[in-house]
């Protein structure tokens, strides 16, 4: 693999040759010159450059690594760079950083990035002080159409910005009841059929089972596993730049309420489920936890984390809360690939990115994550299936996948952060996360006008 | 955000001193090598130093479009929200680790020149500087370790004071006693042997001539040993305040590890960082570094006009 510094190296000479070209061109003829910016309208519906056939750069993370050499593999004769980052992973921003350099340099942009982050697009997709918005739109014919119809429906919400589509979604990250069979049977739960009874149920654990936990709320997509799915309206993205936040709204406060009850009893902890805290007080200890269904691979079927023997992990369609018509839920993440609207070889770009998003041979054979592409997903599922891990069918996985809630959108600002400083400092230092909604409401808000949004 | 203190700057002065007089006269300044030394650092100090800064005075008048933005960037981050928070964190944060570093430096540094048992005193110099190998980014890194209960080596004594998680201990009001502690156990061993040369510096017929007249030992450290250091702690407030204003390591790697909870914005170069590289405003960025660079300067002016660096002898 080429470390990010060489790839980039490697274009500065191209770099100051185009920025010598600008200053002629500017000189003599005072003409615009971006420095690699657009040189006609493309048919796709953004501006593109010449195109040539080149080799394309791809910006992938550790565990994507596999995707790219599964499509070297497939496709010898499509020659590709690869440069390995850090995904943009735990807010460390570095894609849109890199890219926003890239603008201002002129050059250096890579053709095609993965981004662990799923609201890369609410910027990607957005003109930057005068500059080309980086990703390409990809819904005007670059990708086809009927690739597009085949996603799993609402899975390519995140990469949609004014109805233009931007990114193709890798892995999706729906919520789900995960539950261990075993400890259900021996303690002689039913499973919760709603909400109200998954508190109940927390409450009769912490008096019969005390220890025993139901859920976890520690780490900074807890609104994303419980407000998300509680139809909270913390987030409603409802355009590039205006968001509606409303979390003084009885969807927000009984979500609120039960999590304080949970937390309260000791069922619903307020640790992160990636800290050796919680694995040592809770290996063997977790009756159920709602969670993405990359909790599977990630907590439950780890020898790192909780480690849950095979035979004894199953799993649950998401709850409805008393008196809505169905049930809906949340998502935590899930990875999206995008293709440089600076690309050269946009041939090569889209062919990259629909062989990762698409082809059995990563997403089936490879992928640790339910792929966002619906034929895939049904092929991973069956394969984890026959492993036999699993104590239940995974068929509610497959459920939820389109039961995600679309009035929690995907904004430019991290909801994550903002409940980490707000909430999860909060209620470590005494207040009840009820008390604590109008903080959360104060810091969306705030952090929504930063970054340029309208709030309603 | 540390900064290796420049011990080698006693050894220079002392040899200096003992520099017998060049026998044609010459000054040493004029011989063309110096220039050549000189014009290195020159010409880096250029690169890396004024012209960046000018650039920033630049970016911070102007706006992305390049036309004049008079105090528009300027208004415009004072009166953002995280603005006075991260004044406040950096504040509390700088009043902590100043006065813990003065005294505590120089405390042990009279401690330890009192120890008349050379290899102890040889010892406690090394264990004193031996943190201060560990800096940066790496001892951010050890401290995540020691500050979370479940895997610290000190966990007893995060219980006692009542800390079961991680998330307990980095809470808010915790954070600048934290950032102090962490820059101190880093910083401050180097700071005790520069004192501690500092005070071999102090002629030892003054010594024992305020010893013949009866002065006991903490007559001699503060009627004589701490006046005469004084140019030295004041040396060391101007470096450790440049450096402490730009507090960004600890906050920035407690804020990844802690997934958040530690804010991104706690302190204000992170909240340039955050204008630059989250919301591409670099104009806000420069506007914000300015601020610093001025209050920094006005600071460091206090502590060499009361320290009396510049002062002759």
């Amino acid at each position: 693999m080429v470390g990010i510094h060489t790839a980039v190296r490697a274009r500065r000479r191209p770099a100051s040759v185009l920025a010598g070209l600008c200053a002629a061109t500017a000189l003599l003829a005072l003409a615009g010159c971006g420095g690699g910016t657009s040189t006609a309208n493309g048919s796709y519906g953004f501006p593109q450059v010449k195109q040539e056939s080149s080799a394309i750069t791809v910006w992938v993370d550790a565990d994507r690594q596999a995707a790219a050499k599964a499509f070297q593999k497939a496709n010898p004769d499509t020659k590709i760079n690869v440069v390995a980052y850090d995904g943009s992973a735990n807010g460390s921003n570095s894609f849109r950083t890199k890219m926003q350099l890239f603008d201002r340099a002129g050059s250096g942009w890579p053709d095609v990035v993965f981004s662990t982050q799923n609201n890369d697009a609410a910027w990607a997709s957005q003109k930057s002080n005068g500059k080309q918005a980086f990703a390409a739109v990809l819904d005007k014919g670059l990708v086809p159409g009927d690739t597009l119809a085949k996603f799993t429906p609402g899975s390519l919400n995140p990469c949609k910005v004014d109805g233009q589509l931007y990114c193709l979604r890798n892995d999706l990250a729906q919520t789900v009841l995960w539950y261990n069979k075993k400890l259900m049977d021996q303690f002689g739960y039913a499973l919760p059929t709603t909400w109200e009874d998954y508190q109940a149920l927390g409450e009769k654990v912490a008096k019969q089972h005390p220890g025993y936990i139901i859920g976890a709320a520690g780490d900074g997509f807890a609104p994303e596993i419980y407000m998300w799915a509680g139809k909270c309206q913390a987030n409603g993205v409802t355009g590039p730049k205006s968001v509606t936040v409303k979390v003084d709204t009885p969807e927000c406060k009984r979500v609120a309420s039960m999590l304080d009850t949970l937390r309260g009893n000791g069922t619903v902890p307020v640790v992160s489920v990636f800290t050796p805290e919680f694995v040592k007080k809770y290996t063997g200890k977790v009756l159920m936890m709602p969670g993405p269904a990359w909790y599977a691979g990630a907590i439950f079927n780890n020898p790192q984390s909780l480690n849950v023997p095979a035979g004894q992990l199953g799993v649950a369609a998401p709850l409805p809360w008393k008196g809505d018509d169905k049930a809906v839920t949340g998502n935590v993440g899930g990875g999206t690939w995008f293709v440089s609207s600076h690309s050269k070889n946009l041939a090569a770009a889209e062919k990259f990115v629909q062989f990762v998003t698409t082809a059995d041979d990563y997403q089936v054979n490879v992928a640790p994550g339910y792929p966002a592409y619906a034929p895939a997903a049904d092929k991973w599922i069956a394969k984890q299936e026959s492993s036999k891990y699993f104590a239940t069918s995974l068929q509610p996985v497959v459920t939820a996948a389109s039961d995600v809630w679309d009035g929690w959108g995907y904004g430019v600002f991290s909801q994550e952060a903002i409940w980490a400083k707000t909430m999860t400092t909060g209620v470590t230092g005494g207040k009840s996360l009820v008390a604590l909604l109008p903080d959360w409401q104060q810091a969306i808000e705030n952090q929504a006008k930063v970054n340029g949004y309208s709030v309603n | 955000m540390t900064i290796a203190p420049p011990s080698d700057q006693l050894a220079a002065g002392a040899f200096e001193r003992r520099r017998p007089a060049r026998p044609n006269g010459r000054a040493p300044g004029r011989t063309p090598i110096g220039y050549v030394f000189v014009s290195l650092y020159a010409l880096l100090a250029l690169a890396f130093g004024v012209f960046p800064s000018l650039y920033a005075v630049v970016l911070a008048f102007t706006n992305a479009d390049g036309g004049f933005a008079g105090a528009g960037n300027f208004t415009k981050v004072v009166g953002d929200f995280r603005f006075w928070p991260a004044v406040l964190h950096v504040t509390l944060y700088l009043v902590i680790w100043l006065v813990a570093l003065v005294v505590f430096v120089v405390g042990l540094a009279l401690l330890v020149h009192a120890v008349r048992v050379r290899w102890a005193g040889t010892a406690l110099r090394f264990v004193y500087y031996l943190p201060g190998a560990l800096a940066g980014a790496s001892s951010v890194l050890l401290w995540l370790f020691v500050l979370d209960p479940t895997a610290s080596p000190v966990s007893g004594l995060l219980h006692a004071f009542g800390f079961d998680s991680f998330v307990a201990v980095i809470q808010p009001g915790h954070l600048p006693a934290i950032f102090a502690i962490i820059a101190f156990w880093t910083g401050a061993g180097g700071w005790i042997v520069i004192m501690y040369g500092a005070l071999n510096n102090i002629s030892t017929e003054m010594l024992e001539a305020a010893q013949v007249d009866g002065a006991n030992a903490v007559q001699i450290a503060l009627r004589i040993q701490l006046p005469l250091l004084r140019k030295w702690i004041a040396y060391m407030g101007v470096m450790s305040l440049a450096a402490g204003t730009q507090l960004f390591v600890e906050p920035q790697l407690l804020s990844q590890a802690s997934n958040a909870v530690v804010p991104n914005d706690y302190s204000l170069n992170q909240l340039a960082y955050q204008y630059a590289f989250q919301q591409n405003d670099f104009n806000g960025a420069a506007a914000i570094s300015l601020i610093l660079l001025v209050v920094a300067l006005l600071l460091s002016w206090v502590f060499v006009t009361r320290g009396g660096l510049f002062e002759k002898e």
